[in-house]
C-alpha cells in the first residue's frame, strides 16, 4: 500500500505520545520478560548457576535499569487502564486527557516510595 | 426528450462479509482483559519481590525455592508466564504488522516472534513444576530453610 502523498494522521498531544510511549514501554517489557523468564529458568540447572548469574545483576547499574523497568511497567499499567475507560466507559474518550493526567500522577505516587526504598537496597548494601 | 439510465453495475457482495472473522476482536478484548489481571498480578509481583523484606538483596536460589514451595506462587507465577507472553507477544504482532511492509518480511518476524514465544513459555512451565527446591547434590548454605540436611 502505497504511503500517503502528505498530511499526517499523527496529531501530537497526549493522545499520539500516550501512544508511542505504550507501544515503547510494552516492547522493552517484552524483551525484558524473555531474559527474566530464561534466567529464572536456571534454578532448575542448579542454585549455583542462578545465584551466579543474579550476583552479575546486583550492581548499581542494574539498580538504576530496575527502577527504568519499574517506571515502564507502572506506566503501561496505568496506561492500560485508561486505554479500557476510552473504550469501555461512555465518558471516556472525552475525559481522555484528564485520564493522561491522572496516570502521570499515579505514577509519580507510586514511583517516589518504590525509588526510595529500591535505591536504599542498592546503594545501602 | 428521453434520458437514458446511466448503467451502474449491480452490486457484489463485500469482500469483508466473505470468509470474515472475528479473531481481532477477540484479540483486542484479550488486550483488555488480561492486562486488567497483570496489572494485579505483576504489581502483586513487584511488590512482593522488592518492597518487603530485603528487596532484591534478598533474590537467590533460597528465596525462588520458598516462594515455589507454596502452590499459590506457583500458579501466581504460571498466569503471569502466561498472560504476560501471549499479550506481549500480540502486542508485538501488532507492532510488526504496523511497521514491517514487505510481506515476506512480515511473515518471518512473525514466525521468529511465534517460536520464541513457544519455547519460553514451554521451558517457564515445565521450570515451575518440575523444578526441585531441594537438589540433594547442591550445597546446603544454598537451599531454602526447609531442606533437612542428608
Amino acid at each position: 500500500m502505497p504511503k500517503a502523498p502528505a498530511g499526517t494522521l499523527y496529531r501530537g498531544r497526549e493522545g499520539m505520545w500516550s501512544w508511542v510511549a505504550h507501544r515503547v514501554t510494552g516492547v522493552g517489557i517484552f524483551f525484558f520478560l524473555f531474559a527474566h523468564i530464561l534466567d529464572t529458568a536456571l534454578v532448575r540447572v542448579s542454585p549455583e548457576a542462578y545465584n551466579e548469574v543474579i550476583a552479575t545483576y546486583k550492581n548499581p547499574i542494574v539498580g538504576l535499569m530496575e527502577v527504568g523497568l519499574v517506571g515502564a511497567v507502572v506506566f503501561h499499567a496505568f496506561n492500560g487502564l485508561r486505554i479500557v475507560l476510552v473504550d469501555f466507559w461512555s465518558k471516556g474518550p472525552r475525559y481522555q486527557r484528564h485520564m493522561f493526567v491522572a496516570v502521570g500522577v499515579l505514577w509519580v505516587v507510586l514511583m517516589v516510595p518504590f525509588v526510595i526504598r529500591h535505591l536504599s537496597h542498592v546503594f545501602g548494601g | 426528450m428521453t434520458t437514458v439510465a446511466p448503467n451502474i453495475p449491480a452490486p457484489r457482495s463485500p469482500r469483508r462479509l466473505r470468509g470474515r472473522t472475528n479473531t481481532e476482536l477477540y484479540s483486542w478484548l484479550f488486550m483488555r482483559a488480561s492486562g486488567m489481571l497483570l496489572l494485579i498480578l505483576v504489581f502483586t509481583h513487584l511488590f512482593v519481590n522488592l518492597m518487603t523484606g530485603d528487596g532484591i538483596n534478598a533474590l537467590d536460589f533460597a528465596f525462588v525455592a520458598g516462594k515455589w514451595a507454596d502452590p499459590l506462587w506457583q500458579v501466581w507465577d504460571l498466569m503471569m508466564l502466561w498472560l504476560a507472553m501471549i499479550h506481549g507477544t500480540n502486542g508485538l504482532r501488532t507492532v510488526i504488522n504496523d511497521y514491517a511492509e514487505r510481506d515476506q518480511l512480515r511473515m518471518w518476524l512473525k514466525v521468529g516472534l511465534y517460536t520464541a514465544t513457544t519455547i519460553t513459555v514451554v521451558l517457564g512451565t515445565l521450570v515451575i513444576f518440575t523444578f526441585d527446591p531441594c537438589p540433594p547434590d547442591a550445597a546446603a548454605d544454598l537451599l531454602p530453610s526447609f531442606c533437612q540436611a542428608p
